[in-house]
């Protein structure tokens, strides 16, 4: 199996205030809102390079949303930073009519996405996002696995014109992907092939699915590992291909499993290639206090989880 | 420049097609349309005079408007038809399948003249706000306009968004308040009071002015002053006393006509009250 290394942990979130003060000084049209969150977005380069590029709207997410559709008009680039609760479901109306329905080119950059914020608990922990935006016309939804590939999709999706969902998370987590990636949006990403199953995963799972490929190929199972970071518009040619191949599937992510990534892969599935599929994500259920790696655990989110997916697929393999 | 005659005789025609329009579809909101057609008129024909022949999403160069209330959209379509944006034979297809001319406003048709959906409401000021910062960061100097309703200003975010344009002196913004007291469920007063709005915008640090939108010659006036009153380092308000149902007897101040269409009788009832100056679509 193709190995990986990490080089050492970092929150995805940093990845996108690095990539963002690049974009600073690389156009001059971009420029960033916040909603009271600029060090936990890790925003504080730009606001000190770029302060007339920076708009502090305080604790009012619903007219930051409003602003940054405005400020499109005219010829911006405006990215949004808050957490994913707030990011989303806080402003959905917003995000729907100013932002999707009209189709302004802002990118809501999203932290603290999933359960791995921790001890706040589930007022935070947002784990319904993926599903709110996928479901709306004209907007892409991306959700980064690591520092690396967090800070690629944020320099690409400044030059895709239409609005985006970008997501990512608050704990320091492996970082493996190369640090000078081509971040190709809608590109599923092929990590390890392999034969007997194919596990799709985003997000923070993406390392977990990497770590449980490497114990199911001690047992003698070929695990495909291909990383989703783009859910809208999804790779169903990648995702088709693999599963050709395999005949059964997985699908990981730090989310809700209803609206996910698994049930996009699902839906496609189910039209096109009728195939077993396990998911591994949230059953239903609001999250809880706890440290990260105590609610991986509870929520099944953890490496072992995909082996037990992984191998109950194969036994329903016909 | 047109004469207050002129100017009227467009709001009595605009009034006439908003009645045709949601009489033709048994569909639509003709009070506040009713209300606010010498606004709009005023607005276009003598305040903003955008170049309706080279319509831009981003409108660097010339004056924006933003329709918080998306439901004047009869209203607006209008205006902008006889102001050049389209002919004026689209507005027969207003709210029927395929139109350009939705509901409510919505920019997926490209209709020119719309930069933004707006319906569900407290939306528009925020967006207004940030293309008038988009136009401070492009040197642009501009207006940009909105209008919103009374009853509107119950959500939220649009006291966000007055907060925020204050702290952050965005002088290049007229709002305008469509005054006229009345929302879907009765009066404004029973439905959830206002209270003192002028003393409520003058806390948040607007610029008050007050108009009467149902006088063409008042509306001129103010609507200068408000211009001039801009780039002072705060935002510009007015608020519009109107009358919804202006023009139609038996519409005049019923908040029962904020979405009833007139049926036949009403429809012609109301036409014979409203001179076709420059021919009906």
């Amino acid at each position: 199996m193709k190995e990986y290394l990490n080089t050492g942990s970092k929150d995805t979130r940093s990845g996108f205030g690095e990539a963002l003060n690049e974009l600073g000084k690389q156009n001059p049209n971009v420029v960033a809102l916040c909603a009271d969150l600029i060090g936990s977005l890790k925003m504080e380069a730009f606001v000190k390079n770029f302060p007339d590029r920076f708009f502090q709207v305080g604790i009012a997410e619903a007219n930051m949303m409003g602003i940054a559709a405005g400020l499109t008009i005219g010829g911006k680039i405006p990215f949004t930073g808050t957490f994913a609760n707030f990011s989303t479901g806080r402003v959905y109306d917003q995000i729907r009519q100013s932002i999707a329905y009209s189709n302004k080119n802002v990118k809501i950059c999203a932290s603290h996405a999933g359960i791995t914020l921790g001890e706040d608990g589930a007022t935070h922990q947002m784990l319904e996002d993926i599903g709110l935006m996928k479901m709306l016309p004209n907007i892409t939804v991306v959700n980064t696995c690591d520092f690396n590939q967090t800070k690629a999709a944020t320099i690409a999706i400044s030059k895709h014109q239409g609005p985006v969902y970008l997501r990512f998370g608050r704990p320091k987590v492996p970082n493996f992907t190369s640090a000078d990636q081509s971040f190709i949006i809608g590109q599923a990403v092929m990590l390890n092939e392999g034969h007997d199953v194919s596990v799709f995963a985003t997000g923070h799972l993406v390392w977990n699915a990497l770590e449980a490929a490497k114990i199911l190929e001690e047992q003698g199972i070929s695990v495909e590992v291909i990383n989703i970071h783009t859910i809208k518009p999804l790779d169903r040619l990648s995702i088709l291909q693999s599963v050709k191949k395999t005949g059964c599937v997985v699908s990981a992510e730090e989310h809700m499993r209803n609206g996910g990534l698994g049930d996009s892969i699902a839906q496609l599935l189910a039209i096109e290639m009728p195939t077993p599929m396990e998911m591994v994500a949230v059953d239903d259920h609001f999250g809880e206090s706890g440290k990260p790696e105590e609610l991986m655990k509870k929520f099944h989110l953890e490496p072992d989880d995909i082996v037990n997916a992984v191998k109950k697929v194969i036994s329903r393999r016909k | 420049m047109l004469s207050i005659p002129e100017l009227q005789k467009i709001s009595s025609q605009v009034r006439r097609d908003v009645i045709r329009m949601i009489h033709a579809v048994a569909s639509g909101h003709p009070g506040a349309s009713l209300g606010c057609a010498d606004f709009f008129t005023v607005l276009y024909f003598d305040i903003m005079k955008p170049d309706p022949s080279h319509f831009s999403v981003d409108g660097i160069g010339e004056d924006l408007f933003f329709l918080s209330n998306g439901h004047l959209s009869a209203c607006w379509y209008s205006v902008m038809a006889h102001y050049g944006y389209f002919d004026t034979k689209e507005l027969g297809t207003f709210r029927k399948l395929g139109s350009r001319l939705q509901g409510h406003p919505a920019t997926e048709e490209r209709l020119p003249g719309i930069r933004v959906a707006s319906g569900s409401l407290g939306q528009g000021l925020s967006v207004a706000i940030g293309a008038a910062l988009a136009k401070r960061l492009n040197k642009d100097d501009h207006l940009v306009y909105c209008l919103t309703g009374d009853g509107e200003l119950e959500e939220g975010q649009n006291w966000e968004a007055l907060m925020f344009a204050a702290a952050r002196k965005v002088d290049n913004i007229i709002a305008v308040v469509d005054y006229n007291g009345q929302q879907i469920d009765g009066p404004v007063d029973k439905v959830l009071p206002l209270g003192n709005l002028r003393a409520k915008m003058e806390a948040f640090d607007w610029q008050v002015f007050e108009m009467d939108g149902n006088d063409i010659h008042e509306i001129v006036k103010i609507m200068s002053s408000a211009k001039a009153a801009t780039r002072k380092e705060k935002p510009v308000m007015i608020l519009m006393k109107t009358h919804m149902g202006a023009g139609v007897d038996f519409m005049l101040d019923k908040h029962e006509w904020h979405g009833s269409p007139p049926n036949d009788e009403q429809a012609k009832l109301a036409l014979a009250q409203l001179e076709e100056t420059s021919g009906d679509f």
